[in-house]
C-alpha cells in the first residue's frame, strides 16, 4: 500500500492530511506555524505519520501547499493553496461550484466546474479585512477566546454596524462600541456580519453558482457558517475535514502523481505542478 | 559571414542598442539642463516629437523618467517626498516622482533633467492636463493642450475618408496649426517644413518598424517577450519618435526579430505558453515580476500597453511628406485614438490579438496609480470571458509604489494561474 501525503503552512496554522491509494484520509495534523515555517511543516507531517501509524519510507509522494509550501523541504513538489482547496472541495462535495476558503490571513473564492477545473478565483488584497485575523482582533479587543466568539456572537440579537475595513482600526471600533454600551454578543454578531460581507464580496467577483463549500479554519465558527447561510441564502457545505481541506487536495494532488509514475504514458498529473 | 557568426552578432542586439540609446538619451538631456536649456515636455501619448523636434527641442517624457526611478529601485524615495510636500498616497505615481525630481532641481537616477520651457499634452489620459498645471504652476511656462477626438463608443470610431473624420482632422489640424507659433516664440527658431518632412519621414520607418516587430512576434516561438523585452524596445519608440536613431534602430529590430523567426529562435525561455499583457507594468520590481510568468514558461506575444503607451506607433501609420500638416494631424488623430481604444474599448482588440497571436491566455495588471488605464480592466475581463473561452488572470500591483507590491501575494496567484491552465491542457489533451 502506497500512501500519498499533502502538507499546508498556512500563516497561522499549518496542517498535514495523508491518504492511502483509496483516497480515503488516514493520518492528520494540526499545528501552530510559528515563527520556524520548516519545522512547523516537519513536526506536522511527523504527527500526521504517527497519527495514522503509517511509516514515512510508505509515503511515496509529498505535496506542500500554502504560502510556506516552498518551506516543505522533504516535499516532492509544491501545489498554490488555491488548487488544493478546490480539489479537497470537489473531491469531498463533487457538486461543489464555487469554494470560500476562509484562513488566517487571507480569503479566497474560487469557482470551479464540475470536473474540479478552476474557472476564476480572487482574493483578500493586501488586507486581511474579511479573514480569521479580523476575528483574532476583536477576540483581543474583547477579551475571549478565539474558540468563544462563534457561540458568543449566536446569542447576538441586533448586530451592530463595523463599518471599518481595516482589521487594526476594527479594534478601536469594537472598544467604542463597548464603550456606548452594547453588548459583547451584539458587537461580536457585528463583526461575524462585516467579516461574511467582505467574502461575499470577493465570492460575488468570481460568481456565485451552488454548491458552495466552505473551507479553511474559521469554517470551526459556527456563527460564521450561519451567517454566511443567512447572507448566501443557501446551506455551504462544511465537512468535518474543512480545516484540512488544502492539505487533502495536496494529498490528492500527490496521489495523481504516483498513480502517473505508474503509467507513465498517462503522463501529467491533474493539475500540473503537482 | 558564415551562419553562425551571423547569428552571435545580431541576436540581442536590439536590446543591447535599446539600453545603449537610453543611456545616450539620458546623457543629451544632462548636458541640456547643464546649458541651462529649456525642455519640451510630452507625454507618450501623443508626442508630436516629430514637430517638436523642429524647434530643436531637448525631448523629457515626464513619464519614462518616473518608470526609470522605479525601475531603478529608488521610487520611493521621489514618492515619499512628494507625499512629504502634501500629494496623497493615492496620487499617480508617476506623477509623484516627477513632482520629486523637479523639487530636487531635475536630479534623477539617469542624470539630469532640464527644466521644461513648453509642456505639450493631449486629453489621452486626463492626469495629463492636471500635470501640466503642476509645471505651469512651477514655473510659469505654457502647456498646450491638443484635444483630440476619440471614439464615441466601442465600434464608433468615425472611419477614415468619412465626413465626420475629416472634420476631426481638420479640427486636430486647426490646433497643430496654434502650436508651431507657441514652438516658435518659445523656442526662437521659425518653423521649417522642409525639416518638418524630415522628421516625419523618421518618424515613418519608425512606425514602420514597430508595426512589423508587433506583427513578427506571432512566430512560435516568440521572438521577443512584449513584457520585458518589448518595454525596451517601446522606450525606444517614444524617445526616438521622428529621430534618425529611432528609424536606424527599427530598421535594424526589424531585421534581428525576421532573422529570429525564419530560424525558430525564441526567447531566452523555453516557451510553454504564450500570454497577452493587459495594463501597464509593475516597474517596482520589473524583472521579478517577468520572471514570475517566464519561470513557468509563460511568454507575453503582445500587449496592449505596446500599442496605448506608443501612442498607437502599433498601426504603422506612414505620413503623407507632401501634405505634412495636414497628415500630421490625421496621423496623431489616429494614432491617440487608437491608444484611447486599447485602453478603453479593447475587447474587440485582444480577441483579434488572442487569435493572431494564438495565445493561451490573458494577464491583467490594473495598477493602484493609474486609474486611466485600470478602471475599466475588470469590466474588461467579463466582456472578453463572455465572448471567449479563454483562461484570464487578474492580479493587482502599481507601477511605481512598491508598498502596493506583494510579492508573495502575486506569486500565489500568478502560480495558481499556470496551475488551472495545466490542468485545463491535461483535460483537454487527455485521451
Amino acid at each position: 500500500m502506497a500512501y500519498a501525503a499533502g502538507v499546508d503552512v498556512g500563516s497561522t496554522q499549518t496542517k498535514a492530511v495523508v491518504i492511502n491509494e483509496a483516497r480515503e484520509i488516514v493520518g492528520r495534523a494540526l499545528t501552530d506555524t510559528g515563527a520556524n515555517v520548516t519545522r512547523a511543516a516537519e513536526t506536522t507531517f511527523q504527527e500526521a505519520l504517527k497519527n495514522g501509524g503509517i511509516p514515512e519510507e510508505e509515503v511515496e509522494f509529498v505535496v506542500g501547499t500554502g504560502y510556506g509550501r516552498y518551506k516543505v523541504t522533504f516535499g516532492n513538489t509544491q501545489v498554490t493553496e488555491i488548487s488544493c482547496h478546490a480539489r479537497g472541495a470537489v473531491h469531498m462535495f463533487p457538486r461543489t461550484r464555487t469554494v470560500l476558503d476562509m484562513g488566517g490571513q487571507d480569503t479566497k473564492a474560487i469557482r470551479v466546474q464540475p470536473t474540479g477545473e478552476i474557472v476564476d478565483f480572487c482574493m483578500n488584497d493586501k488586507c486581511a479585512a474579511g479573514t480569521g485575523r479580523f476575528l483574532g482582533a476583536a477576540a483581543v479587543a474583547l477579551d475571549l477566546p478565539l474558540a468563544d466568539l462563534g457561540p458568543t456572537a449566536l446569542r447576538g440579537e441586533r448586530a451592530v454596524k463595523i463599518s471599518t475595513t481595516c482589521t487594526v482600526f476594527a479594534e478601536s471600533e469594537v472598544l467604542s462600541w463597548l464603550g456606548k454600551g452594547k453588548k459583547i454578543e451584539d458587537i461580536l454578531l457585528g463583526v461575524h456580519e462585516s467579516i461574511a460581507a467582505r467574502s461575499i464580496g470577493l465570492l460575488r467577483r468570481v460568481g456565485i453558482e451552488a454548491e458552495v463549500t466552505f473551507t479553511g479554519g474559521v469554517t470551526n465558527n459556527q456563527a460564521m457558517v450561519e451567517t454566511l447561510n443567512k447572507r448566501l441564502g443557501l446551506r455551504v457545505n462544511v465537512g468535518d475535514e474543512a480545516h484540512f481541506m488544502g492539505a487533502l487536495g495536496a494529498a490528492l494532488f500527490a496521489l495523481d502523481r504516483i498513480v502517473a509514475r505508474r503509467a507513465p504514458a498517462h503522463a501529467e498529473a491533474k493539475g500540473g505542478a503537482a | 559571414m558564415d551562419h553562425a557568426a551571423h547569428e552571435t552578432t545580431i541576436v540581442g542586439r536590439g536590446n543591447e542598442a535599446g539600453a545603449r540609446l537610453f543611456r545616450e538619451w539620458f546623457q543629451g538631456l544632462t548636458a541640456a539642463a547643464e546649458e541651462g536649456r529649456g525642455a519640451a515636455y510630452v507625454f507618450v501619448m501623443g508626442s508630436l516629437c516629430e514637430l517638436l523636434r523642429v524647434f530643436d527641442f531637448p525631448v523629457v517624457f515626464p513619464e519614462i523618467n518616473s518608470l526609470q526611478a522605479a525601475v531603478r529601485r529608488v521610487a520611493h524615495e521621489y514618492l515619499n517626498e512628494a507625499e512629504n510636500y502634501g500629494y496623497s498616497p493615492d496620487i499617480c505615481g508617476y506623477v509623484k516622482a516627477d513632482v520629486a525630481t523637479q523639487l530636487r532641481g531635475g536630479t534623477h537616477p539617469m542624470g539630469k533633467i532640464p527644466k521644461p520651457a513648453l509642456a505639450v499634452c493631449t486629453n489621452a489620459c486626463n492626469t495629463y492636463i492636471k500635470w501640466g498645471e503642476i509645471w505651469e504652476r512651477m514655473y510659469g511656462m505654457p502647456m498646450f493642450t491638443l484635444d483630440i477626438p476619440g471614439s464615441r463608443g466601442a465600434g464608433l470610431a468615425s472611419p477614415r475618408g468619412g465626413d465626420d473624420f475629416e472634420r476631426d482632422r481638420r479640427y486636430v489640424q486647426a490646433q497643430l496649426e496654434e502650436l508651431i507659433p507657441l514652438c516658435e516664440r518659445v523656442s526662437g527658431k521659425t518653423f521649417d517644413v522642409d525639416k518638418l518632412r524630415q522628421h516625419m519621414g523618421w518618424a515613418n520607418e519608425l512606425n514602420a518598424g514597430w508595426q512589423r516587430t508587433l506583427e513578427l512576434n506571432r512566430s512560435r516561438p516568440a521572438v521577443f517577450n512584449a513584457l520585458s523585452d518589448g518595454t525596451i524596445y517601446l522606450g525606444v519608440a517614444n524617445g526616438f519618435r521622428g529621430a534618425p536613431e529611432g528609424a536606424a534602430f527599427f530598421r535594424d529590430l526589424v531585421e534581428e526579430m525576421a532573422h529570429k523567426a525564419e530560424r525558430g529562435i525564441g526567447t531566452t525561455i523555453d516557451e510553454q505558453w504564450r500570454l497577452i499583457f493587459v495594463g501597464v507594468p509593475c516597474y517596482p520590481i520589473f524583472r521579478r515580476f517577468s520572471e514570475l510568468f517566464s519561470d513557468w514558461g509563460g511568454v507575453f506575444v503582445n500587449s496592449t500597453y505596446l500599442w496605448f503607451a506608443s501612442g498607437g506607433a502599433n498601426l504603422g501609420f506612414r505620413y503623407d511628406l507632401a501634405r505634412p500638416l495636414e497628415s500630421l494631424a490625421e496621423g496623431v488623430l489616429l494614432g491617440v485614438r487608437d491608444a484611447m481604444d486599447s485602453m478603453f474599448f479593447q475587447t474587440q482588440a485582444l480577441v483579434g490579438m488572442i487569435d493572431d497571436f494564438a495565445a493561451d491566455g490573458v494577464v491583467y495588471h490594473p495598477i493602484k496609480s493609474c486609474r486611466t488605464v485600470s478602471t475599466g480592466l475588470a469590466d474588461s475581463r467579463r466582456a472578453l470571458m463572455a465572448v471567449r473561452d479563454v483562461p484570464s488572470l487578474f492580479v493587482e500591483s502599481d507601477m511605481m509604489d512598491r508598498r502596493v507590491v506583494s510579492e508573495a501575494q502575486m506569486k500565489n496567484r500568478v502560480d495558481a494561474f499556470f496551475e488551472g491552465l495545466a490542468a485545463r491542457h491535461h483535460q483537454a489533451t487527455s485521451p
